[in-house]
């Protein structure tokens, strides 16, 4: 049975950044949203409070930057790149602010539909030089994501879990380092983020059935270490399966394609996430169902790849399922 | 559509409303409806010239988004009647204010009350943050501070057709906070906007609080005025105020009415809740029970049998 933590960045932020001058924590209006209630409680000190007015948060942290601050800045990952892209161009990336964004809510994890969704984030950070891009799929890696961004000399974007997070892991994020979860050598399969988990519940299926699976998790998309990707990739036999909670353009599956088209890999790829849509409004489960982010989506694309059906039911997933990690309860808030 | 019910009782039932569904699901935008209740009321019930719906009164399951495949794609703006020219327009540009918009279609028979057994159900049209294929939207709005501008755009593409159609624009004070807000006056001024409306629910609150402690936004009647709208503020709980308010003179400049309200109008237990109102979700079974009991009086119902 998996471990559940509840609200792991409310405390691994506070441990980290208390007393710590350099660092000042900024919140957008989401203050209790993004678990940084009781840091403002605590520590009124270190605490900003910006107001709903995100463009202006972001070019007022490269201020802050420059003054030699590194400033943690909090609000739904949305809100932080979307209004505000201008100012972190400007302010932020071009002139390498060690500003550390933690965009909470990544994807589908909201239900608040389309406004609130980041689904293209990481296509748009992966396309911002001198930016980092890191993204947690369990409760150590929230636990770490702190030091690990703070760690970098340049700006760092953070795809933030909250709530009730699995505990999946037992070591902290090694930035520039890729988790080797299983090591087969059928099928390449390489997830980030919430995507994981759903993939290790394929994988525990599909082994029964025969299949070797050779499982990749990624909490470090920016910068890329493409010579290990390539090592893993030339150790399997049939290609590689993909699953981001993302759009397919511009997220892992395009970084996985475009490290096989350079390194002229003729193997097959199959890039799971969303498919060139907008998402809708609903509970977690449900839209990772509709858009086919799920352990049986992963199942689906393996078939694809393989031209084999493996006969997996849906009550195969469920036994297969990381126990009680979900409470099924409806998020009824933001 | 003229309706029956006079504006005091479709404020009093859209509360009612909010009420019953908040208490069911352990929270909810409950302040909401205590300090928007008679803006909606009012503009729905008495001051928007709207058609008949086009929409069925039970709405429709999620039909996708919009894209070159989704042929049959729509918005929920039928629920305020079909675009003709000569007919108003609302954007509910908070779009959280949603249930509380819900509740009022309702309240106006524009909306089965089944359409609030929808709330937030997974696959149903009816989202918690509206959607524009809610029930009553026609644009996204959840991204806060982007509604005014939109108006704008739409009022004068109307006026340069020729529409005799109004467009408003319900806001929330939290909006005031962005940037983008203040280009929409700057420009509806510079462009002689005088065909757009907005009113606003200035209820001192926002997600971290009361605004004051979050960020102070000032004199924000002086400020709209600078930027160029006419700009009124009234009791937003006094139904004779606002009826006088849309009648203020404003050739050439949009008119923004600000409507001064209480995050607890109505359920004065919720007070207990001070600083926090954003969303209301109950912390014990003691504290909803209670709730309950007082809101329930209050609004001279039944408490509601959330067990069931
Ligand atoms: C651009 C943007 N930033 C942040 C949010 C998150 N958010 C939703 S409601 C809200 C509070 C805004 O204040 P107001 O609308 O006045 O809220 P209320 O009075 O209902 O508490 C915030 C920050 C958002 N929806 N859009
Ligand atoms: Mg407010």
């Amino acid at each position: 049975m998996v471990e559940m933590v509840s609200r792991p960045y409310a405390s691994a932020f506070e441990k980290f950044a208390a007393g710590n001058k350099d660092i000042l924590c900024l919140s957008a209006d989401l203050t209790s949203s993004c678990e940084i209630d009781g840091f403002r409680d605590r520590h009124p000190e270190q605490f900003m409070s910006m107001g709903m007015a995100e463009q202006n948060m972001l070019s007022f942290a490269g201020g802050l930057g420059l003054a030699g601050f590194r400033p943690f800045i909090h609000t739904f990952g949305v809100f932080m790149y979307r209004r505000p892209y201008d100012q972190l161009m400007a302010s932020i990336a071009y002139p390498r602010r060690k500003v550390r964004l933690m965009g909470f809510l990544p994807g589908v994890t909201t239900p608040g539909g389309m406004t609130h969704q980041s689904i293209e984030d990481i296509s748009v950070m992966r396309s911002i030089p001198n930016m980092t891009i890191l993204e947690t799929g369990d409760a150590t890696e929230v636990e770490s994501i702190c030091e690990a961004a703070d760690s970098i000399d340049g700006p760092v974007w953070c795809r933030v879990l909250r709530g009730s997070v699995p505990r999946l892991f037992d070591t902290p994020i090694k930035v520039g380092e890729i988790r080797e979860l299983s090591s087969g050598d059928d099928i390449l399969v390489v997830t980030s983020g919430i995507c994981t988990e759903e993939a290790m519940r394929a994988r525990s299926a599909l082994q029964k059935a025969g299949l070797s699976i050779r499982h990749l998790h990624l909490h470090t998309i920016k910068p890329f270490d493409s010579k290990a990707l390539l090592d893993h990739i030339s150790s399997v036999k049939h290609g590689v399966v993909t699953l981001e909670n993302h759009v397919t353009e511009g997220g892992i599956g395009s970084l996985v394609a475009e490290t096989m088209a350079d390194a002229g890999v003729g193997k097959r790829l199959v890039r799971l996430g969303l498919k060139d849509t907008y998402a809708h409004g609903g509970s977690r489960p449900y839209l990772m169902r509709y858009y086919g982010l799920d352990a049986t989506a992963m199942v689906r694309g393996i078939e694809d790849l393989m031209g084999q059906e493996f006969g997996i039911t849906e009550s195969d997933l469920d036994t297969a399922r990381v126990e009680d990690v979900h409470s099924l309860v409806k998020a009824e808030a933001l | 559509m003229r309706n029956e019910k006079t504006t005091e009782e479709v404020a009093l039932g859209i509360r009612r409303r909010v009420f019953e569904h908040s208490m069911r699901n352990n929270g909810g935008y409950l302040s909401q409806a205590c300090s928007a209740g008679e803006q909606l009321a009012w503009l729905y019930n008495e001051e928007l010239k709207l058609g008949a719906p086009t929409l069925p009164m039970i709405p429709k399951d999620f039909a996708g988004v919009p894209s070159a495949e989704n042929t049959e794609y729509h918005t929920g703006a039928g629920y305020n009647g079909p675009a003709a020219p000569e007919f108003d327009r609302l954007f509910i540009a908070p779009a959280h204010y949603a249930l509380v918009a819900y509740a009022t279609l309702i309240e106006v028979g524009r909306m089965a009350p089944e359409g609030l057994e929808m709330f937030n159900k997974d696959g149903s049209s009816v989202e918690m943050i509206g959607a524009e294929h809610s029930p009553g939207m026609e644009v996204h709005n959840g991204t806060l501070g982007i509604g005014l501008s939109t108006g704008a755009g739409l009022a004068y593409g109307r006026r340069l057709k020729g529409d005799a159609g109004r467009t408003w624009v319900f806001m929330s004070d939290g909006e005031v906070q962005e940037g983008q807000t203040w280009e929409a006056v700057q420009a509806a001024a510079h462009h002689g906007i005088d065909n757009l409306y907005a009113i606003m629910d200035v209820n001192d609150q926002q997600c971290d609080g009361a605004m004051d402690s979050v960020m102070e936004v000032g004199d924000i009647k002086t400020k709209f005025q600078n930027f160029g709208a006419a700009c009124i503020e009234i009791d937003g709980h006094d139904l004779n105020a606002m009826r006088d308010a849309v009648n203020e003179k404003h050739d050439g400049k949009p008119l923004i009415i600000l409507a001064r309200t209480n995050p607890f109008h109505s359920m004065p237990i919720l007070e207990e809740r001070f600083p926090r109102l954003h969303y209301v979700r109950f912390k014990s079974e003691d504290e909803r029970a209670r709730m309950n009991e007082s809101i329930a009086k209050d609004l001279g119902v039944d408490p509601i049998d959330y067990a069931h």
